[in-house]
């Protein structure tokens, strides 16, 4: 019993954590129909600035915090810029293609400068947050991941329910030129979805690497690892992305502690293909509305 | 009869037949002929060992590149799941060699079929799947293929992989690299002349109908889920034979090589070539392999120079960075890849001092 | 200039893709307050003129490529529709265009994007005001809504910005006759209300001379007639072309209305 019930927290938490890495890539699916190949690359650069700020560079914790979620959306705005506004109004094969180079450069650019070893960040969480039940221990990084998690669905939810900038973002999702015949700025709405999907990347690998320590392919493997996280929660759905994350997560983590732990690995992937077969938008997906 | 005219100035074709020809005149056919009798004849007594195994690289990568052209560039499917796929070729073969003791002529073709097999096995999503879902499924195909050829001990022999017996072609050893070119050669020459001409046929027209609007291919009455799975099949089919050659090439294959990164480098190899051209994927095979080549002898030219030994241990993830790179770069520079710059380059030539 | 004119479209060539030129000096004036409305048969260049307004041209790959095209006393030729809807100029598409997974509210809202950030629930109380049926459905997905409720919500949405020139593309089009008049009903209103100017592009000459002060008639890609629509209505050649009625008032058989090739000496 204690075996499961910690099998299920340590689920929980790391469902939580692929949620939120795929909150980042629902918005960037959401406003502008890309799937980003180069999502997992995308959170390890924001956890390795954190690195680099916190360790290397010895600035104070929440300042550095501050300095990556900047130092993410800055970048989030330059790729756009740099390397998917070229391709507005391309076939959607070049620019999927884009981003899987795109993930390729990233990842040899970050293997190149940090190497494929693992990295840990310094211990700064209160021990406050330690929970007790019983026999059971959460620690206090998983608490605050979940705090994390629920914080952002929180803000993403309400943003792109209630804010006008949200529902602009879905209108460009939607109908482009539509959008632009009301006045929308398209091109600033691809700016600032990979923007805030940059910020929320790095926001999920820092998580990470509290938890973890962080490293390159394990990073860029979790980037992966969104694709069923989405297709379970359907593409576009934000609250989808959670649940679907707490599923897999659980899988993985009962998988590897009563079936074979390298089995684990895989067993999203297996999931994935079942879920297509049965149901193919995934369990919380928009249903295509088509008319002619 | 031959047409040895040189080309009209002009487009001058009257009937339907005409535009679906491959040479336009006789003299690409002669010069085709020209190539594959020095290719055979003088390259293997010329070239060097290493110079070989390099254009035997080439060869197979080109294969395994046209069939994954003719999912993704004419029926529009995306894949990534093509490396895996040629895991799967060359894993066949190695156990039809060595298990069921089957000679090469026959364990190549026959883990090609197989490949195609498993390759319609994931293809079945793809008529439920559109676009995006079934790229995904592709990925999904690639983990759950590496994660079998590292796990599915008693049949793929685990990380320790399988060793291969020698080759022989009906009695003819094949041995050295000059005999394998040979082989090698021929084989990919079939190959291309077997998916150029299938573009051509109704079977080509209805995959680049898929490709242009699926609902309006159905619509003409092409029956979508029979064509998208032979599209899979066909191009597994690519797959498993570039793998099984790849396999008695190298004679000892383990699961190592056939990543997620190995179907990367496919789809760099079509898209540097040219989406939807049978040429453009061996031009792209051609680039890849020597990229790979030349990045690789500049690591080991390096750690070779006592004093940069420890920078060239540093710059092999450059290697994942420059493919990258060249992948973003031909996307947004030269979207229709090596192919169009070579027609742009025949062009200028043929027209050369008029500028059309 | 006459200050009294709002849009001055002065000779303006549109040419997509570099190569095919689909207007061909058209100039046409609009005046403030007014409806003017721009008739033509399939091709005719219609929609071209409202995109070349809009700043729509771009995304289909068309340019201005003569002419000026004056609002206010700007010019507004090539701009990006995002300066353009700014300076009060909305465009609705043909075809309605709903955001089909935006609820018929979150439609609305989109329509405030010119204006980001300033209050908008007295403009949503304004369209409910003029388009009734939108608030039963105002938290329907819009993918779900009838081809009427749509029309209205494309022009609301539009309304939403509140805009000093709207750009009706075919209101009309696959909508049933009463339906039709009860939204050219509603767009007299806001003209008359709201003071908005109305450029409307029909195929339904009959209605559109009704509601319109003004009109075009444009054949390919050139203005061949205009005048006020009190004029328009009763020209015979209009008459017998666009309303389909003989001078005796009767509806035409083809085998006469076949004569028009020798008639229709504008072309």
């Amino acid at each position: 019993m204690e075996f499961f019930l910690q099998l299920l927290i340590n689920g929980m938490a790391l469902g939580f954590l692929y949620g939120l890495a795929a909150l980042g890539f629902v918005m960037i699916y959401k406003s502008s129909s890309v799937l980003n190949f180069a999502h997992g690359e995308l959170m390890a650069l924001g956890a390795f600035l954190f690195l680099t700020l916190s360790v290397w560079a010895g600035l104070p914790i929440p300042l550095v915090f501050l300095l990556t979620l900047a130092g993410s959306f800055a970048l989030g705005f330059l790729v756009e810029r740099l390397f998917l506004r070229p391709l507005i109004g391309e076939s959607l094969i070049r620019v999927i293609m884009l981003t899987v180079g795109l993930s390729a450069m990233f990842k040899g650019l970050m293997l190149f400068i940090f190497g494929g070893n693992l990295h840990n960040y310094p211990d700064f969480l209160p021990e406050g947050l330690n929970l007790r039940f019983g026999a059971i221990q959460i620690p206090s990084v998983y608490v605050a991941a979940f705090l994390m998690g629920m914080l952002f669905l929180g803000v993403f939810g309400y943003f792109f329910k209630y804010s006008s900038q949200g529902i602009y973002m879905r209108a460009v999702a939607d109908d482009q030129t539509a959008a632009l015949s009301l006045g929308v700025h398209v091109r600033r709405v691809f700016a600032l979805s990979w923007a805030i999907a940059a910020l929320v990347a790095a926001m999920s690998g820092i998580i990470l690497g509290i938890i973890n320590g962080i490293n390159v392919h394990e990073l860029s493997a979790i980037g992966l690892k969104v694709f069923p996280v989405v297709i379970l929660g359907g593409l576009d759905s934000i609250g989808g992305a959670i649940v679907g994350g707490v599923i897999i997560g659980l899988l993985e983590s009962f998988t590897g502690g009563y079936v074979s732990p390298s089995l684990r690995e895989v067993v999203p992937y297996i999931a994935l293909v079942f879920i297509l077969m049965v149901k193919p938008y995934g369990l919380f997906g928009l249903v295509e509305i088509e008319r002619v | 009869m031959l047409r040895l005219h040189f080309r009209p100035c002009g487009n001058y074709r009257e009937r339907y037949e005409q535009e679906m020809t491959i040479f336009e005149t006789d003299f690409g056919r002669l010069w085709m002929g020209v190539g594959i009798v020095i290719a055979l004849g003088v390259v293997p007594f010329l070239a060097s060992p290493y110079m070989l195994y390099i254009l035997n690289n080439m060869a197979i990568a080109a294969i395994a590149a046209v069939g994954l052209n003719l999912l993704i560039g004419f029926t529009g499917q995306i894949s990534l799941g093509h490396g895996a796929f040629v895991g799967v070729g060359a894993y066949a073969a190695a156990v039809l060699a060595t298990r069921v003791g089957l000679p090469f002529v026959v364990a190549v073709p026959l883990a090609g079929l197989v490949t195609a097999l498993v390759g319609m096995v994931f293809g079945i999503p793809s008529v439920r799947l559109k676009h995006l879902y079934l790229t995904i499924a592709t990925l999904a195909g690639q983990f759950i293929i590496e994660y079998l050829l590292v796990h599915w001990e008693s049949l793929t022999g685990g990380a320790e992989g399988i060793i291969l017996p020698e080759a022989d072609l009906l009695g003819l050893r094949l041995v050295s690299d000059r005999s394998f070119f040979c082989v090698l050669f021929l084989i990919f020459v079939f190959l291309t002349w077997v998916a150029v001409n299938l573009v051509r046929t109704r079977y080509g027209r209805a995959f680049v109908a898929i490709r242009d609007n699926d609902r309006a291919a159905e619509g003409m009455g092409i029956p979508l889920f029979r064509y998208k799975l032979l599209a899979f099949g066909i191009s597994s089919f690519y797959a498993g034979i570039a793998g099984a050659l790849l396999a008695f090439y190298t004679v000892s294959i383990t699961p190592e090589p056939f990543t997620l990164f190995l179907s990367i480098e496919y789809i760099a190899m079509i898209i540097i070539g040219g989406l939807g051209s049978i040429s453009g994927s061996v031009f792209g095979a051609v680039f890849i392999t020597l990229l790979n080549e030349s990045l690789s002898w500049t690591a080991e030219f390096l750690m070779n120079t006592e004093a940069l030994s420890r920078v060239a241990l540093t710059i092999a993830p450059l290697r994942e960075f420059v493919f990258g790179l060249i992948i973003v770069l031909f996307i947004i520079f030269e979207p229709r890849g090596l192919a169009e710059l070579w027609r742009i380059l025949r062009a200028s030539f043929r027209l050369w001092p008029f500028a059309y | 200039m006459d200050d009294d004119i709002l849009l001055l479209i002065n000779n303006i060539s549109v040419v997509y893709s570099d190569v095919i030129q689909i207007l061909k000096g058209v100039s046409l004036s609009v005046r403030r307050h007014q409806i003017v409305s721009l008739l033509g048969s399939n091709g005719a260049g219609k929609t071209t003129t409202l995109r070349a307004v809009s700043g729509l041209l771009k995304p289909e790959n068309g340019k201005v490529t003569e002419g000026t095209i004056e609002f206010d006393g700007r010019p507004i030729q090539n701009a990006p529709p995002e300066a353009i809807t700014r300076m009060g100029i909305i465009q609705v598409l043909e075809g309605r265009a709903p955001f089909k997974y935006l609820t018929v509210e979150e439609n609305l809202r989109a329509g405030t994007a010119t204006r980001w950030g300033q209050p908008f629930k007295k403009d949503l109380e304004l369209v409910y005001h003029y388009f009734p049926p939108l608030k039963a459905r105002k938290d329907r997905q819009a993918g779900y809504c009838s081809g009427g409720e749509l029309q209205m919500l494309a022009i609301g949405r539009a309304l939403m910005a509140r805009p000093k020139m709207l750009l009706l593309d075919e209101p009309s089009l696959g909508l049933a006759p009463l339906l039709v008049k009860e939204i050219f009903e509603i767009v007299r209103r806001i003209n008359e209300e709201q003071g908005t100017t109305i450029v409307l592009v029909e195929q339904n000459a009959n209605m559109a001379l009704q509601l319109a002060h003004y009109g075009y008639v444009m054949e390919n890609g050139k203005i061949v007639m205009e005048g006020p629509a009190v004029d328009l209505r009763e020209n015979p050649d209009i008459k017998e072309f666009y309303l389909g009625v003989a001078a005796s008032g009767a509806l035409k058989s083809y085998k006469e209305v076949k004569a028009y090739k020798r008639r229709k000496r504008w072309l």
